[in-house]
């Protein structure tokens, strides 16, 4: 059991029109063994119109423990909402 | 059930006041039904209890291929063949989702697969029954994936994220394979009195079975407390075990044909249906190995495995072979 065949994460377009969307991961000796794979593990039900397929290995992450570093400040900012304006009915739909 | 021996760390269920800072934040979050990700602080028991969990699971789907693969070249038409191979092929879909979900916890497809191959891992113990005809096909489909549904329903609350979604997936699909099950049985029964007869047949001998994939009574079931508050487990084995009766002896009924259990009648008090003790050491044999195709169903996958190790070696050389042009060219 020496030579693993590394892990993919898949991205299936579900219809034209739609982001691609992680669904899952496999492992493939190289990616055009991926896309033949992730076609038979992910779209057996006709779920695709795309795939997109990436080495686990390749994507950066951030950690768990940087959630609120990185998040929080926008809970402070809720002008960037805009139902933090009221606008008089006067004025009529904006 | 498809995991139907799931040791836990063995230690009592531990109260919120007894908890390190870390860890009841953690139970905090499964209280409030907030998911688990792979890269965030658990327990060690919740990982390990999960790794174990997920991958008797995974097995189960790839071994739960071979019973009926046995039947696919046989099947009686081109259409049930067609439709036999799709759903095994799903099989081994739900096995790599769930594979998938496993590794996310630090364990590696390699690990698993040794672990199953030399028998330190389990599988249900339904998959180590024979399949002697065409109605055992039938009976599987309602009866075993009828069970299965029952289990992997509530899963999909499971309190981690990448199990709980391999579980959506899974119980999306399942229903077509309960379903192929049942209209196998309706066509045997609407048959000539062989056919009928061998329905009946498949009935008595997939019955117990069956009943025993929810796993031993919740009495014998040491490990469920412990399971239920990490929210790994959302019922006991018990309870789902009386629905599934209550939910198929109608669909016998239906199909004329009679459930193995002199002990089965209707309780109205209760709702549901009164059923004889399950042949609890009849199941602790099969999980020990001693069932009737434990060592055929071990030795093919084995086999699987070995006669397939050229060609792994071989599609990964060649990547790398064409990965090093690749580079070379550059």
């Amino acid at each position: 059991m020496s030579s693993e065949w590394p892990l993919w994460e898949v991205f299936i377009r579900g219809q034209h029109g739609l982001a691609h969307r992680h669904v899952g991961s496999l492992h493939a000796p190289d990616a055009e063994m991926a896309i033949n794979n992730a076609r038979d593990v992910y779209t057996r039900r006709n779920e695709g119109v795309s795939i997109w397929v990436v080495k686990a290995g390749d994507i950066a992450a951030s950690a768990p423990g940087d959630k609120e570093p990185l998040f929080e400040p926008s809970n402070t900012k809720v002008y960037r909402h805009p139902t933090f304006f009221d606008i008089p009915d006067e004025v009529g739909h904006m | 059930m498809y995991a139907q021996e799931v040791k836990s760390t063995g230690k009592g269920v531990k109260s919120l006041e007894e908890m390190e800072p870390q860890e009841r934040a953690f139970q905090e979050k499964i209280d409030a039904d907030i998911k688990i990700e792979p890269k965030e602080w658990m327990p060690e028991g919740y990982r390990k209890t999960l790794i174990r969990q997920i991958s008797q699971h995974a097995h189960s789907e790839i071994v739960g291929q071979l019973p009926e693969g046995n039947w696919i070249t046989r099947a009686p038409t081109l259409e049930r063949k067609a439709i036999l191979l799709a759903k095994v092929q799903d099989e081994a879909g739900h096995g790599l989702y769930l594979y998938c979900a496993a590794e996310t916890l630090g364990i590696s497809r390699d690990q698993m697969t040794e672990q199953l191959l030399s028998g330190k891992a389990k599988y249900s113990s339904i998959f180590n029954y024979p399949t002697l005809t065409w109605a055992d096909i039938g009976a599987i489909g309602w009866l075993v994936d009828g069970a299965a549904i029952m289990n992997q329903v509530p899963l999909q609350r499971c309190s981690y994220g990448p199990y709980s979604r391999a579980m959506v997936r899974i119980c999306k699909e399942e229903s077509f394979h309960q379903r192929q099950g049942y209209d196998i049985m309706m066509k045997l029964v609407k048959g000539t009195t062989e056919q009928k007869e061998m329905a009946q047949d498949a009935l008595n001998r997939w019955w117990q079975p069956s009943l025993m994939m929810f796993g031993p009574s919740d009495k014998d079931s040491v490990h469920s407390a412990q399971s239920m508050a990490w929210g790994i487990k959302q019922n006991t084995n018990d309870e789902l075990r009386q629905k599934f009766v209550d939910q198929t002896v109608p669909q016998a009924e239906y199909l004329g044909l009679t459930v193995p259990d002199p002990d089965l009648r209707w309780n109205e008090e209760k709702g549901g249906y009164d059923f004889g003790e399950v042949d609890w050491s009849e199941f602790y044999e099969v999980l020990k190995g001693n069932g009737p195709c434990n060592a055929e169903r071990m030795a093919a996958r084995q086999k699987a495995w070995n006669d397939g190790a050229w060609f792994r070696e071989g599609l990964m050389a060649h990547a790398k072979k064409r990965e090093a042009r690749k580079v070379a060219a550059e």
